[in-house]
């Protein structure tokens, strides 16, 4: 089902004892290992980091590797990264239990003062991750065509149901024999009215078209 | 004839239901020091694991248990000093740094999904005075008076949280066969109930257990440094 199906104003605020309207837009981001989902969250960073205050929660499966190369990388200064450990099991983290993870966003803006934006990125999962509306007011699922042409075919709740369904490493493409005009027409079988983005992260300014998305997002968050 | 009343206001279910390890509380991330006794070959196959979990039940899982058991008596005090008191004693019972903060934080993590399912001032209490988490077993007590149990029936809370977490963790981390982890779970009922017993006996005569395991403790501290880990604790 899609976020705007319910209230803006309901369950992403309800256990987390912080009035709607004084806290940041949260936005997920899941996909399976190796789709580039870190390298979104850098690329979204390093576009958006001037005009916006933003903060980053990972969660990987067994290190910290995610955070550092955030910190190694330095799309944002170390106090705005924070990494969630996720007990082998990275969905539960972010849908079924999401303590840990509300944990660290509230401690995020609690000492950061006012944020405009969180991006919480998961743990590399499979194609049925997804997050809780608890947790994050969007959600964005990152797959790559080196996964396969079949995977929008194949659907599950991220495919089908994510707010943005991003397409990944699109220059590949051509060296795997993917048919991005069939990755399209089943990601509009699968996704209805809901939008797919294709990106080549490895060209400049390959993150435009999520980065883009994410301020319309954060537009009509501050308008509700 | 066997009482086969249902205890009142849907207690027995309230039981079930934080006893439940989908309980939304934090806990599936913590292995109760099971990651560091695996790597450290301490944990092996299921016989290693029994006798892990018999010495975390009758160590951490006691005074745990007390605790909880005392708590959930505390909380009735409108005054917050007696929990105040408690918390204190259970940092006086971890020696570990790393432990404390784990208490800590699944303290805060219970105390979230309580205040949503029980709402009460008690809960409200504690989070105003402890902002960054009380002790687990402090407000896992709390909130079985929230939720209308007894003090008994939070020591057993605490008592089974004490085995069951570490062993669902070493299903995951040694693909050890999920059946015979639940018997091992199985037979070590009767020493909970007994422990959780003992534990309510305690805390009633106001003689808190400082039962501890000094290797728990130890591996607690090496396993808080490592790089790569699979659990927070």
């Amino acid at each position: 089902m899609h976020r705007d199906h319910i209230g803006l104003d309901q369950a992403p605020a309800r256990h987390t004892y912080t009035p709607p309207s004084a806290r940041a837009l949260r936005i997920g981001l899941g996909g399976p290992v190796g789709s580039g989902k870190t390298a979104t969250v850098a690329a979204l960073c390093r576009a958006l980091r001037t005009e916006l205050s933003l903060a980053v929660v990972t969660n990987d499966i067994y290190t910290t590797e995610d955070a550092e190369f955030l910190l190694r990388n330095a799309v944002l200064p170390p106090e705005r990264i924070t990494a969630v450990e996720t007990g082998c099991c990275p969905h539960t983290a972010i849908r079924d239990d999401i303590s840990a993870n509300l944990e660290a966003v509230e401690d995020l803006e609690a000492s950061l003062g006012p944020l405009d934006l969180i991006l919480v990125e998961s743990g590399g999962d499979n194609l049925t991750a997804t997050f809780s509306r608890g947790l994050v007011d969007h959600q964005i699922f990152v797959i790559d065509v080196s996964g396969g042409d079949k995977i929008p075919r194949k659907g599950g709740p991220g495919v089908s149901a994510s707010d943005l369904l991003v397409v990944n490493k699109t220059d590949l493409a051509p060296l795997v024999g993917a048919d991005l005009t069939v990755m399209a027409r089943d990601a509009r079988h699968q996704r209805g009215d809901l939008p797919t983005v294709f990106t080549s992260l490895a060209a400049p300014g390959g993150v435009a078209p999520v980065a883009d998305w994410v301020r319309a997002r954060l537009d009509a968050w501050r308008r509700r | 004839m066997p009482d086969r009343t249902p205890a009142p206001g849907g207690a027995t279910a309230v039981l079930l239901l934080l006893a439940d390890g989908r309980f939304p509380a934090g806990g599936h991330a913590h292995s109760g020091g099971a990651e560091a006794a695996v790597r450290a070959g301490r944990i092996r196959d299921q016989d290693d694991l029994a006798a892990f979990l018999t010495g975390r039940l009758h160590t951490t899982g006691l005074t745990a248990a007390a605790l909880a058991a005392a708590a959930t008596a505390a909380a009735t005090d409108p005054d917050p000093d007696r929990l105040d008191d408690l918390d204190r004693a259970a940092d006086a019972r971890t020696p570990s740094p790393a432990l404390r903060a784990t208490s800590r934080r699944l303290g805060r993590q219970l105390l979230r999904a309580a205040r949503a399912a029980w709402p009460h001032p008690a809960l409200d209490r504690l989070a105003d005075r402890h902002p960054r988490g009380a002790h687990h077993p402090v407000v896992l007590g709390t909130t079985a008076h929230a939720a209308g149990l007894t003090p008994a029936q939070a020591a057993s809370l605490a008592a089974y949280e004490s085995v069951n977490g570490p062993a669902t963790a070493c299903v995951r981390l040694l693909g050890l066969d999920p059946y015979r982890v639940a018997a091992v779970l199985a037979r070590l009922a009767p020493e909970l109930d007994a422990v959780t017993a003992e534990a309510v006996r305690a805390a009633e005569q106001g003689d808190l257990p400082a039962a501890s395991a000094p290797l728990l403790d130890i591996l607690a501290e090496q396993h808080s440094t490592w790089k790569v880990r699979l659990f927070a604790s």
